[in-house]
């Protein structure tokens, strides 16, 4: 969104999020998922996230991903406040910049792993032939270019994990936003996981944002961020 | 738009069962409007087939009371000989004047047999009806004279009788009467009630109450107005005479009635009407019990799908997207049941016809505006669930269970 050699883009985080505030409920029974966030990331890193259940972790990975929006403070994303875009520029932004990966993988159900994995093509307006080739191409990426017809329930909980992320990445994002994304996985399943993610911040240069409970697979992250009761309390290893 | 289209189409096609039985309000709304199209089109066709196959100048003279048509009423004098004379000679503005009378008859010819519509007539009978012979020739008023055992048949006797090949100077019995063909009729269709008028046999008058039935009674009196525009005043004319002959005392209701062809012809069209009535209001409530059942199913699908909604929002569907899918489910479950409609109004109007021995039309109307309607009520009840749809927070879609 910044013309190249602005001076000022150096300065502009990818995405920012300033005392970022979201409750849940209201009054008395209302929830401080978080409260008060500052938070700069900058294009490239790749940053796990821990902190006990319930500490906010999901909450600010869907603000980030324009799934919903803050109950106070101000989200920016290369300097544009993301609260005043209309629904269907958010919905864009979710299509071409951020791809997500779950812990339950969210994969649909009855559909192939192809037409899953091509499913963001769709939205972007990407004709049928040219939709099935880049599925096939993504799939073949994380390794499962023999399983493009299997449906979820003819999948393993890695492989459908496997399908997620080729779904993720097939519309090149710039920013991956992966929650728990090995939390249904054993530890074997979950380190090809992780090598695959490792891999798309080191290759390819996908910004990577990741809630784990697993200190292991938080150290594969220079930048580690811990969450408590909607507070950031830790923030090891930032890059600037 | 087109991927959009198979995604609800492969949804749809996931619940056969229950996607047919959400159609069927609207494949009976649609067969409904298929049918009444086919068969107002149908009726007024053969009304005026009909009509003209009886001539427009043509008078029937029946005992029995003149308010409603149906059979003649048991107990009422019919006519008699010196009645069809009187009016011949007395009523000016006719032309032609007929005694008929008719029974069911067996006849046989050889091996066959078949029970047949049998009249017996006089030579202007043809004249009125305006029916000639195709081969052989009429009967004729010497035939009546010496009450000659002849008989002129119609196609459907001939061919059932297996004599068509050369039918001419044939024998066959009516009714024990050993009787000579003498012509074949052109062929006429069906009547204006639905009945082969080419299954049946015509006898001199003669032969036919004296050599058959054993009296003289006239039946029904046929004839014909000078022109088109005298046929009220003949049918005046052949009112009053009758009335007189008839002894009817003033102020008493006739025994008897005078009817023309546009009077057969209100009747149907009045039928028609009403049976039109009758199937747009079945159309009318069929497709909007259909469509509400349309929008249940999809509020149900809408529920049911919310997760998968989720996925599609977080993957970069706009909320226009997510519309456009429920609507488009929506449009093709009333489309698909549309055409199904159409399939089964098309067979239903078919077989009527076949069955009643109508012309079957091919609403050609019917199809656009049966497809018209489905969309309507696809678009009319799916707009509520497909807009719930598409207004789901993105992530409390993702998180429902
Ligand atoms: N839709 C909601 N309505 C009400 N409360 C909510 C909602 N979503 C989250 N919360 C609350 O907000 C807080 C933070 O939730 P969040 O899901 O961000 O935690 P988390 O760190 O991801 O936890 P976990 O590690 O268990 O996934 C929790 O107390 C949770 O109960
Ligand atoms: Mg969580």
């Amino acid at each position: 969104m910044t013309a190249p050699g602005d001076p000022a883009a150096p300065l502009m985080p990818l995405l920012s999020l300033r005392s970022v505030s979201k409750i849940y409920g209201q009054q008395l029974s209302a929830v401080r998922a978080l409260d008060n966030i500052n938070l700069d990331i900058e294009a490239g890193e790749f940053i796990s996230i821990t902190g006990p259940s319930g500490s906010g972790k999901s909450t600010v990975m869907s603000i980030l991903g324009c799934l919903e929006s803050p109950s106070a403070g101000e989200y920016r994303i290369e300097g544009i406040p993301v609260q005043e875009l209309p629904p269907d520029t958010l919905a864009v932004l979710r299509n071409a910049r951020f791809g997500f990966v779950f812990q339950t993988f969210n994969l649909l159900a009855r559909t192939s792993a192809v037409e899953n994995v091509a499913l963001p093509l769709v939205y972007a307006g990407v004709g049928a032939g040219e939709r099935r080739r880049r599925a096939r191409a993504a799939l073949a990426a994380v390794g499962l270019a023999d399983r493009c017809d299997a449906r979820p329930n003819q999948l393993s909980g890695g492989e459908q994990q496997r399908v997620a992320i080729a779904r993720a990445i097939i519309n090149n994002p710039e920013i991956i936003l992966a929650d728990e994304p090995t939390g249904n996985l054993d530890s074997k399943r979950g380190a090809e996981i992780m090598q695959i993610i490792t891999d798309l911040n080191h290759t390819s240069g996908i910004t990577i944002l990741m809630v784990t409970h697993d200190p292991a697979w938080a150290a594969y992250a220079p930048r580690q961020v811990v969450f408590r009761d909607g507070h950031i309390v830790d923030d090891k290893g930032r890059s600037s | 738009m087109f991927s959009t289209f198979s995604i609800a189409v492969t949804a749809l096609m996931r619940n056969k069962m229950r996607s047919l039985l959400t159609m069927l309000g609207i494949i009976i709304g649609v067969a409904a409007v298929v049918i009444m199209q086919a068969m107002g089109m149908g009726a007024t066709a053969y009304v005026g087939e009909a009509i003209s196959g009886l001539g427009t100048n043509m008078l029937i003279a029946a005992p029995g009371a003149s308010r409603n048509f149906g059979p003649p009423t048991f107990g009422v004098p019919l006519f008699t000989l010196s009645d069809v004379e009187a009016l011949q000679r007395r009523a000016h503005d006719l032309d032609r004047v007929a005694p008929v009378n008719t029974r069911m008859l067996r006849v046989v010819a050889g091996a066959n047999n078949r029970n047949v519509n049998a009249a017996g007539v006089t030579p202007e009978y043809f004249d009125i009806r305006q029916w000639n012979v195709v081969l052989g020739r009429s009967l004729t008023a010497d035939d009546n004279r010496r009450a000659a055992a002849v008989c002129v048949i119609g196609q459907t006797v001939s061919d059932a009788l297996a004599i068509n090949e050369a039918p001419i100077g044939k024998d066959m019995r009516v009714h024990d009467l050993p009787c000579r063909v003498v012509g074949v009729l052109e062929t006429k269709g069906s009547s204006a009630f639905g009945m082969d008028q080419d299954d049946i046999v015509f006898m001199p008058f003669a032969t036919f109450s004296r050599r058959i039935i054993g009296n003289d009674r006239v039946g029904t009196i046929m004839a014909s107005a000078l022109s088109e525009n005298r046929i009220d005043d003949a049918k005046r004319a052949m009112t009053a005479i009758l009335h007189v002959r008839r002894h009817i005392a003033d102020g008493e209701e006739d025994d008897f009635a005078v009817r023309d062809p546009r009077e057969v012809q209100a009747l149907l069209q009045k039928v028609t009407g009403m049976l039109t009535t009758v199937l747009a209001g079945v159309a009318a409530i069929s497709l909007l019990v259909g469509g509400i059942g349309i929008m249940n199913i999809m509020l149900v699908s809408v529920t049911e799908r919310t997760r998968e909604i989720g996925i599609r929002l977080a993957v970069g569907a706009r909320s226009d997207d997510i519309l456009g899918q429920f609507l488009i489910e929506a449009m093709a479950l009333c489309v698909l049941g549309g055409l199904l409609g159409v399939a089964v109004g098309l067979g239903a109007a078919f077989g009527v016809a076949h069955l009643i021995h109508v012309p079957f039309v091919l609403p050609a109307l019917a199809i656009p505006i049966a497809f018209g309607v489905s969309v309507l009520v696809g678009v009319t009840f799916g707009v509520f669930p497909a807009r719930k749809a598409a207004h789901l927070n993105p992530l409390a879609a993702l998180r429902f269970e």
